[in-house]
C-alpha cells in the first residue's frame, strides 16, 4: 500500500482537468514524514503503555504493537505533542539530521 | 394539492419534493421553521433523509459540503449572522463544485440586531460563486428549490434559494404543492461523475498550486455564463410539467412601458400595484423583477431596457460607500449601449421599513423630475 510514490499530474489545458480538485486514489503516498525537524524517540524502559501517545497524535501515526507505542515516521510530521503529553516523560524530541 | 403555507414551510416543502437526502442544520435564531419542518418530515418517515444537527452554521455547511462530495442532494437554510458565520465554507461549496442547494430568508445584518428584511445578508456572499434565485411568492420558492436542484446538479454549482424575512418567511399563502411523481420525473436522482466513497478512496480539494488554480476558477465562471440559457429552458421545461414558469426577468407591463421599475424579491410584486396606478394616471410604467442575480442575466435585463426611456432601481441593500448593489449591476448591464435610458438608484426598506406602493410613487415621481441620476443613492423613506 505504501509503496505508492506522490505522482504530480500537470495538465495542458482547462478541458481536460476535472472540475473539482481531487487526488486520484488516497492520500498514503503523501508521506508528510519529510516535513519533520524533530524526531519523537520512545525510550521504552520507562513507557507504562498508557496509550496517551496514540490518543493524542493528531496525524495519527502512533501504532500499538503488542501493547507497545511505535511510531511510524512516514507520516510523523514532529509535532511533539506526543511529547507533550507522555506522563513518563518518555518521549524525548530529537533533532533530524539530514 | 393546494395548500396554505408559509414561506419558511415553502421552502422546506420544495426540499422535501426535491428528495434530499440529507439536511445539515443549525436549529438556533436566526433559524427559521425551514429546518423544524424538516425535522419532522424526518422524525415521522415522509422524508427519507438524513438530518444532521450541528453546532453552528459553519459546521452545517461543511456537513452540507461532505453529504454532496459522498453523492448525496443535500439541502440547509440559514439567514443573516447565520449565512455570515458560513461565509469561509461558502467558498468551499462553490470552489470544491458540490451542488448544495440552501435557503436563505433575507435579514439585515446585526447590529442593531434585527430579524427584519433586507438583502445585505445574501449579496455579501455574492463573489462566493453561489448562483442566488430571490423569489416573490410562496408558489415561487417551492417550484425554485426544485428547478435549483435541476440546474445546480448539472452545472455542478451550488445555490441560494432567497426570501424576504416575514413578507415571505412568515406570511401564508395559497400554494399549489407539485405532485411527487411529476417532480421525480423533471428531477431524477443526483448522480455526480467524482464522488467520495471507500471504494474509490480520494481527498477533496486539496493543495492547488498556480498552474492549476486559474484553470479552475476559469471552468466555474464558464459554467455560471451556461446558467442563464438552463434557467430558461429547465423553466421552460417546469412549464410544461407544471404550467408555471420560472425565469430569470418577471416583466410585468413592460412590452410598452416608457418608465421601468427595476426591482427584486417581494418589492417586486408592491411595484405591480403602482405600476397599474401609474397606467391609469397616464403613465407607460413598468416593472422589471430581477429573479437570478447570480449569474447576473446581463443580456435579458438589456434586451428588457432596450425601448425604456428611464428606469429606477430599487435595493433593499446598500453597498456603503458605494450604490445599491442591484443598481450596480443593472448599469453595468447597459454600460456602453447605445441609447441606454438614464437609470436612478434609490435604496428603500432597509432594516424590514416596509416597501409600499407609495414608495414606488415617490421614486416614480422623483425619477420622473430628473434628466439623469445627480445623487449616487437617492433614500426612499428615510427620516432625515
Amino acid at each position: 500500500m505504501r509503496q505508492k510514490k506522490a505522482k504530480k499530474i500537470v495538465f495542458k489545458s482547462a478541458e481536460e482537468m476535472p472540475l473539482m480538485i481531487c487526488s486520484v486514489g488516497d492520500q498514503t503516498h503523501n508521506r508528510t514524514g519529510a516535513w519533520r525537524n524533530i524526531r519523537p524517540e520512545i525510550d521504552l524502559g520507562k513507557c507504562i503503555q498508557c496509550g496517551i501517545c496514540w490518543k493524542f497524535c493528531p496525524e495519527p501515526s502512533i501504532d500499538i504493537v503488542d501493547e507497545w507505542p511505535v511510531i511510524d515516521y512516514d507520516y510523523c510530521k514532529g509535532c511533539g505533542i506526543c511529547a507533550e503529553e507522555c506522563p513518563s516523560k518518555c518521549i524525548v524530541m530529537v533533532e533530524e539530521r539530514k | 394539492m393546494k395548500k396554505v403555507m408559509m414561506g419558511n414551510h415553502a421552502l422546506s416543502f420544495g426540499a422535501k419534493l426535491a428528495r434530499s437526502r440529507v439536511i445539515a442544520a443549525y436549529p438556533i435564531t436566526p433559524q427559521t421553521q425551514v429546518v423544524e419542518l424538516l425535522s419532522e418530515m424526518c422524525a415521522d418517515g415522509s422524508l427519507d433523509a438524513k438530518f444532521i444537527k450541528v453546532e453552528s452554521e459553519h459546521s452545517a455547511m461543511a456537513a452540507c459540503i461532505g453529504a454532496s462530495v459522498a453523492g448525496a442532494r443535500t439541502f440547509t437554510a440559514t439567514s443573516a449572522q447565520g449565512l455570515a458565520l458560513m461565509h469561509e465554507m461558502l467558498h468551499w461549496a462553490a470552489g470544491g463544485r458540490h451542488p448544495v442547494v440552501m435557503g436563505n430568508i433575507n435579514r439585515s445584518m446585526a447590529p442593531g440586531w434585527s430579524i427584519w428584511a433586507d438583502q445585505n445578508d445574501s449579496l455579501s456572499e455574492r463573489d462566493t460563486g453561489w448562483m442566488q434565485y430571490y423569489c416573490a411568492s410562496n408558489q415561487e420558492v417551492v417550484d425554485t428549490v426544485i428547478q435549483a436542484f435541476k440546474v445546480s446538479e448539472a452545472l455542478m454549482i451550488p445555490a441560494m434559494v432567497i426570501l424576504d424575512a416575514f413578507a415571505l418567511s412568515h406570511t401564508y399563502e395559497v400554494v399549489d404543492v407539485p405532485d411527487q411523481e411529476l417532480v421525480d420525473r423533471y428531477l431524477p436522482p443526483f448522480k455526480p461523475a467524482i464522488k467520495l466513497t471507500p471504494d474509490d478512496p480520494r481527498a477533496f480539494g486539496g493543495l492547488t498550486g498556480s498552474e492549476h488554480y486559474m484553470e479552475l476558477r476559469y471552468k466555474l465562471q464558464k459554467d455560471m455564463e451556461k446558467a442563464p440559457a438552463l434557467i430558461e429552458e429547465t423553466g421552460r421545461e417546469f412549464a410544461k410539467a407544471f404550467g408555471r414558469h420560472l425565469g430569470l426577468l418577471d416583466a410585468y407591463r413592460c412590452d410598452d412601458a416608457e418608465f421601468v421599475f427595476i426591482t427584486s424579491g417581494t418589492a417586486g410584486y408592491t411595484a405591480r400595484a403602482a405600476v397599474d396606478d401609474l397606467r391609469a394616471a397616464g403613465v407607460r410604467a413598468g416593472n422589471l423583477r430581477i429573479k437570478v442575480f447570480r449569474p447576473f442575466p446581463f443580456a435579458q435585463v438589456r434586451e428588457a431596457l432596450r425601448n425604456v426611456k428611464k428606469a429606477a432601481v430599487v435595493d433593499r441593500n446598500c453597498s456603503y460607500g458605494a450604490h445599491g448593489i442591484f443598481y450596480q449591476e443593472v448599469k453595468s448591464a447597459v454600460y456602453g449601449e447605445a441609447g441606454a435610458p438614464p437609470i436612478l438608484g434609490y435604496v428603500a426598506g432597509l432594516g424590514g421599513r416596509d416597501i409600499t406602493v407609495d414608495s414606488f410613487k415617490e421614486v416614480a415621481a422623483h425619477a420622473m423630475s430628473k434628466e439623469r441620476a445627480d445623487e449616487e443613492i437617492v433614500w426612499i423613506g428615510v427620516k432625515k
